[in-house]
C-alpha cells in the first residue's frame, strides 16, 4: 500500500514538474534555442530566416507577480508583452527575447528576480508590474544602467531622481488631480467620500493628490476611510460612515477587486451614491459572475478600453482572447504598448542586439525623451526627462454592461 | 441607531469567523494539530460550489452537497498523504507541513482556476432579497448572516451530541486524551482521525459557501486571511472548545468592527490582536478553554 502510494505521489510530482515547466517556458523556449547561435554568429551571418538582420534578439526582461494574490496583474502584463513580442518577431527586423520572472508582488523577491534576469544578460527592462516591487527594482536598474520602461508601476518613487526609468502608465498624482478636475468640471458631486487602501502606494498616491486638488477646486470631502491588505472584504464601516455624512459621490482609488465588493455591499445597505474610479477599476466587468448592474453608472478614467473599435485594439483583444481565453485588461495593454515603444525606439536609434546594456540605456533615454508614440493605451504619447508619460485619460462610464465615453 | 448597525455588522463578520473556527477547533481538539490548510480547503469548497452553480447551473443545494463531498475527500487525502506519515514526529514538523499544504492548495487552485477573481453567485443561493429590515427598514440584517448564525448553532449542537453520545464520538475523545492508550483499547486511531478530518473538511465546505456568500469575491487566496482570523477566534474562545469557537468568532467580529468604527480604520487589526493578547494573559486557555476540561 505504502509503495503504491509513494509511486503515485512520485508520478504526480513528476507530472507537476512538467505542467509547471510547460507553461513557464512557453516564451523563452523558442528564444532560448535561437539565442546561442545568434550570439556566436557575426551580425551578417544570421542563422535562420527568423533572426534579425542586426544579429540576435534583444534580451528584454521584467518582473511581476505571476503567483500569489496579485497574480492577475503580473500574468496580464506578461501575456500582453508576449503577444507583442510574437507579432514583432514574426515581422522580421528587430527581434526580442522576452523573459518574465515571478516577484510575488514582494520587493525583496523582485530584487532576486531582477538579479536572475541580470545574470541571464538582460539588456533592456520592463521594470516590475506593480508599484512596490518596482520601487525596489528601479533602484537596481538605475545603478546598473539598464534602461527600464514599466508598463504599470505608477507610483512617483519608481521614476523619481532616476534618469533611465520610464513609465507607460499615468503617474498616480496625475490620476488623482485629473479625477478631481473632472468631478469639479462636470459637477458630478458636492459631497465626496473617499475609501482608499492605506498600505498601497498606488491608492495613497492618488488619494493625496486628489485631496490637494479638491481643496484647490473647492470640492467638499465629507468622509475619508481606509482599508488594508487582509482586511479588504468587509466595508460596512466605511460605507456607513460615508452614508451617515451624506456623501453623494464615492471616489474609489483602488483596484477593481475590492471595488466590486464595495459596490455590492453599498447596494445591500441601500446606499446609492455616484461612483468614480481610476484605471485600477478597469477589469471589473470581466470578473466571472459579476453582476454588471452593480457597476451601472460607475465612472472612471482609464487609458485603455477593450471595447474600442480601432484596428489596433481589436487586433490585440482578438489575439489575446484566442490565446488566453479572457479579455485583456489595461495591464496587458500597457505591456503590449511597452514592447512596441521599445521597437520604435530601437529602430530609430539603429540599435543592434550586440550592444551592451549601458550603451542601449543612453540611446533609449535620448529616444524616449524625443519620440512620439501611438499605442492602444493612448495616441501621441510623449515622455518627459523625468520618465513620466503624457497621454490623455479617457473618461468612461459603464452603461449596459459596457464602457461608453463620457 | 448607528451603534446598532455596527453591532449587526460585527455579528455578520463574526459569524463567518465562528463557522470557520468550528472546523479548526474540531480538528485541533481531536487530532491535536493545527491544520493551517483549513482556510484553503474552504477556498476549494467555495470554488466547487461556484462552478456547480454558476457554470453548470446546478441547484444551489446540490452545489453545496457537491462541495462538501469534494472537500471531505480532499481533507481525508491530505490527512493520509501529508499528516499521517508525521503522526509520531514533533508537532513543529506537522505545523510546517500544514503551512506547506496551505501554499500547495493555493497554487494548485491558481493553476486549475487561474488568479482571476470570480464573483460568487450569492443571489442564486439566497435569492434577490438581501436582508431583513428591522425598525421599519432603518436597520438591515442580511439573510446570509441569519443563515450563518443558525448554521453555526446547528453545527455546534450536532458536534457536541456526536462527540458525546456516538461510538465514533467516544473514540474521538479517547484519541484526543491519549492516542497510545486508545489504540491499546482496540480503537482504530487512523480511522478515527480520518473521520475527524472528513467532518472538519465538510464543515469547511459549508464555511466556504457562507464566506463567499457574504463577501462574494473568489480568488485562490480567499481562504487564507479569514482562516488566520478564525484561528485567532478559536484561540480567543479556547481552542478545542466547540462553544468557545462560536463565542470567540462573534466577539472577534464585533471588536474588529467597533475598532474600525470608533477608533481607526487603520488600526483595527492591531486592536483586535491587542485584545487577544490581553485575554490570553488573563486566561491562558482562552475564554472557554478551562471550563471544558474534556476537550471535545
Amino acid at each position: 500500500m505504502k509503495k503504491v502510494l509513494c509511486l503515485l505521489l512520485a508520478v504526480l510530482m513528476a507530472a507537476g514538474c512538467f505542467a509547471g515547466c510547460a507553461s513557464k517556458t512557453d516564451t523563452p523556449a523558442p528564444a532560448d534555442s535561437a539565442t546561442p547561435p545568434a550570439n556566436n554568429a557575426t551580425p551578417d551571418a544570421a542563422p535562420d530566416a527568423d533572426a534579425a538582420p542586426a544579429g540576435g534578439a534583444f534580451k528584454l526582461g521584467g518582473t511581476g507577480p505571476l503567483t500569489g494574490g496579485a497574480a492577475i496583474y503580473g500574468n496580464a502584463a506578461k501575456q500582453g508583452a508576449e503577444i507583442a513580442v510574437e507579432e514583432i518577431n514574426a515581422m522580421g527586423g528587430i527581434q526580442f527575447d522576452l523573459r518574465y520572472e515571478d516577484d510575488v508582488h514582494d520587493a525583496e523577491k523582485a530584487v532576486n528576480a531582477y538579479n536572475t534576469l541580470k545574470d541571464w544578460g538582460m539588456q533592456i527592462s520592463l521594470g516590475s508590474v506593480t508599484s512596490k516591487p518596482c520601487e525596489a527594482t528601479s533602484a537596481e536598474t538605475f545603478n546598473d544602467r539598464i534602461f527600464s520602461l514599466t508598463p504599470s508601476a505608477s507610483s512617483t518613487a519608481v521614476i523619481e531622481g532616476k534618469d533611465n526609468q520610464f513609465q507607460m502608465c499615468f503617474m498616480d498624482p496625475n490620476q488623482g488631480s485629473a479625477s478631481a478636475q473632472y468631478i469639479a468640471d462636470q459637477k458630478l458631486g458636492s459631497k465626496i467620500a473617499i475609501i482608499y487602501k492605506n498600505d498601497d502606494v498606488y491608492s495613497v498616491g492618488i488619494y493625496e493628490t486628489f485631496k490637494t486638488k479638491s481643496a484647490e477646486l473647492g470640492l467638499e470631502i465629507v468622509s475619508e476611510t481606509t482599508f488594508a491588505d487582509g482586511a479588504d472584504t468587509d466595508f460596512s464601516v466605511q460605507l456607513t460612515d460615508a452614508q451617515k455624512n451624506g456623501a453623494d459621490l464615492l471616489f474609489l482609488p483602488m483596484y477593481y477587486q475590492p471595488a466590486s465588493l464595495i459596490l455590492a455591499q453599498a447596494k445591500a445597505m441601500d446606499f446609492t451614491p455616484k461612483y468614480f474610479g481610476v484605471d485600477g477599476m478597469d477589469g471589473i466587468l470581466t470578473m466571472e459572475g459579476f453582476d454588471a448592474t452593480l457597476a451601472e453608472g460607475v465612472m472612471l478614467l482609464t487609458p485603455f478600453n477593450a471595447d474600442a473599435t480601432d484596428d489596433k485594439t481589436v487586433n490585440f483583444v482578438t489575439k489575446y482572447q484566442e490565446k488566453y481565453g479572457e479579455v485583456p485588461n489595461q495591464f496587458a495593454a500597457d505591456a503590449y504598448d511597452c514592447v512596441y515603444a521599445y521597437k520604435q525606439a530601437l529602430e530609430a536609434a539603429n540599435a543592434d542586439a550586440g550592444m551592451d546594456a549601458a550603451t542601449l540605456c543612453d540611446l533609449m533615454i535620448s529616444q524616449f525623451t524625443s519620440m512620439t508614440f501611438d499605442g492602444i493605451t493612448g495616441e501621441a504619447m510623449t515622455w518627459g526627462t523625468d520618465g513620466a508619460v503624457t497621454k490623455s485619460p479617457k473618461g468612461m462610464v459603464i452603461e449596459n454592461g459596457g464602457y461608453a465615453g463620457m | 441607531m448607528t451603534f446598532l448597525s455596527y453591532v449587526i455588522n460585527g455579528v455578520s463578520l463574526g459569524s463567518i469567523y465562528a463557522i470557520i473556527a468550528l472546523g479548526y477547533t474540531m480538528v485541533y481538539g481531536i487530532a491535536k494539530m493545527l491544520n493551517f490548510a483549513h482556510g484553503d480547503v474552504i477556498m476549494v469548497g467555495a470554488y466547487i460550489c461556484f462552478y456547480a452553480v454558476s457554470r453548470f447551473a446546478l441547484p444551489p443545494l446540490l452545489g453545496i452537497v457537491l462541495a462538501m463531498l469534494v472537500c471531505t475527500v480532499l481533507g481525508v487525502v491530505i490527512e493520509r498523504l501529508a499528516y499521517k506519515p508525521l503522526r509520531s514526529a514533533p508537532s513543529l514538523a506537522v505545523l510546517i507541513t500544514a503551512i506547506g499544504m496551505s501554499y500547495f492548495l493555493q497554487n494548485m487552485a491558481q493553476l486549475l482556476w487561474t488568479a482571476n477573481p470570480k464573483v460568487f453567485p450569492t443571489a442564486a443561493i439566497f435569492g434577490d432579497k438581501t436582508g431583513l429590515g428591522l425598525f421599519g427598514g432603518s436597520l438591515k440584517i442580511s439573510y446570509v448572516t441569519i443563515v450563518t448564525i443558525v448554521t453555526c448553532l446547528v453545527i455546534m449542537v450536532g458536534l457536541t451530541l456526536f462527540t458525546r453520545s456516538t461510538k465514533m464520538g467516544k473514540a474521538m475523545r479517547a484519541c484526543s486524551e491519549d492516542k497510545g492508550a486508545a489504540q491499546l483499547m482496540g480503537i482504530n486511531v487512523n480511522l478515527t482521525i480520518s473521520v475527524t478530518f472528513a467532518i472538519g473538511s465538510a464543515l469547511a465546505a459549508i464555511a466556504g459557501v457562507l464566506l463567499c456568500s457574504a463577501y462574494p469575491n473568489l480568488v485562490p487566496t480567499t481562504g487564507s486571511m479569514p482562516g488566520i482570523k478564525a484561528f485567532t477566534a478559536a484561540v480567543f474562545g479556547g481552542i478545542g472548545s466547540i462553544p468557545g469557537a462560536l463565542l470567540g468568532g462573534l466577539l472577534l467580529g464585533v471588536i474588529e468592527i467597533f475598532a474600525r468604527a470608533y477608533i481607526s480604520t487603520q488600526l483595527s487589526d492591531a486592536i483586535v490582536f491587542a485584545v487577544l493578547i490581553v485575554v490570553l494573559l488573563v486566561k491562558p486557555a482562552g475564554l472557554l478553554g478551562r471550563q471544558v476540561r474534556e476537550k471535545v
